[in-house]
């Protein structure tokens, strides 16, 4: 069992149990990025979280970001790179670069 | 994501059946490889993703599509259920490795040393070839005796495992290689023979060996330098 899927597990429980889950996905990296594409990070609305998408430095980010699409339903795109002033306030100090999938778990 | 992917997603890893999940990153939706048909390109890169264990981006007709593989855990055959392996096994659970431990001595390989594991008491080289490893496959001998560990090694040799280890000292392994050279076995298949097992940190306790041999184990499976080693040379 890889990782990624473990985080699904777990999200398929918080979803069944009730909550509002997202789920959020690493699909594209560049540079020194320390989680590959395909990892996940799944956030309910009642503030739980359990895999990542970075060593915890965009993890806030991509938090809210969930809260957002939990409530529109509608999917985001997140990038976060240095040349991204949001990523030096998240603080993405690695110098890396990589693009956030985050969908509600309908 | 659609409650019918997710279920479909969690029967694959059931079933232990490889699928990729193709994610249109502009709406989010998404398809199940290869349980719903798409097309060529897509296909073809879900194949890759699936061959590869890697994750990749398809731009197709101007939309990108993010192609996550979804393959079934590694699997790691350990023979010999011996105190190594009870440090071994959780180590490799928790890498998440599906572990099986295979040896005929009943008073070895019991539930209460390794509880939850799936215990296979044939002897190795039935037991091994009916486990049938493939490239996705780890074999480790640990018996320390040549009647457990070479039939177990006979056949890890003939299948394309990725990475075989055998416990035992140098001189120990050069007998065991002129045995399995005696057997039919080449100079290029007993390179693949990682021996004396795991990588060379010192360890001395059995936790410690065990770290060492899922260290090499994990070298092995993602290319590492390190798990490379030369051929050994067959005892006079």
């Amino acid at each position: 069992m890889s990782d990624s899927e473990d985080v699904l597990a777990t999200a398929a429980n918080w979803r069944a149990a009730g909550e509002t889950v997202a789920l959020a996905t690493v699909v594209e990296t560049w540079g020194s990025s320390p989680r590959p594409a395909g990892s996940r990070l799944a956030v309910s609305a009642s503030g739980k979280l359990a895999g990542s998408v970075s060593g915890g430095c965009i993890e806030g980010a991509v938090a809210d970001a969930a809260k957002q699409t939990m409530a529109s339903g509608t999917p985001q795109l997140l990038d976060f790179g240095i040349s991204d002033e949001r990523a030096w306030e998240v603080g993405l100090a690695c110098g890396g670069k990589l693009k956030v999938f985050v969908e509600k778990l309908a | 994501m659609t409650p019918d992917i997710l279920a479909a997603l969690q029967a694959a890893k059931e079933a232990k059946r490889p699928v990729a999940l193709l994610t249109r990153l502009s709406d989010g939706q998404q398809r199940l490889w290869p349980d719903a048909e798409v097309p060529a390109p897509l296909a073809e890169a879900a194949a890759a993703a699936l061959r590869d264990d890697a994750a990749g981006n398809v731009t197709l007709d101007g939309e990108a599509w993010f192609i996550h593989p979804h393959n079934p855990p590694l699997r790691l055959i350990v023979v010999g259920a011996v105190h190594i392996a009870q440090a071994l096994v959780p180590m490799a659970q928790a890498v998440g490795f599906a572990v099986t431990v295979v040896d005929p001595r009943r008073a070895w390989a019991t539930a209460e040393r390794f509880p939850g594991i799936t215990l296979i008491h044939e002897w190795t080289d039935d037991a091994v070839a009916a486990l049938a490893p493939d490239s996705r496959t780890a074999v480790v001998t640990l018996t320390h005796d040549p009647k457990l560990d070479d039939p177990g090694l006979d056949v890890a040799l003939k299948s394309d495992c990725f990475y075989i280890g055998a416990l035992g000292s140098r001189r120990t392994h050069a007998k065991r290689v002129a045995r399995l050279v005696e057997a039919g076995h080449g100079e290029a298949a007993l390179a693949r023979i990682h021996a004396p097992v795991g990588l060379n940190i010192a360890a001395v306790t059995a936790p410690e060996i065990a770290l060492s041999i899922l260290a090499e184990v994990v070298a092995a499976r993602r290319g590492a330098a390190l798990a490379q080693r030369a051929a050994p040379a067959a005892a006079a």
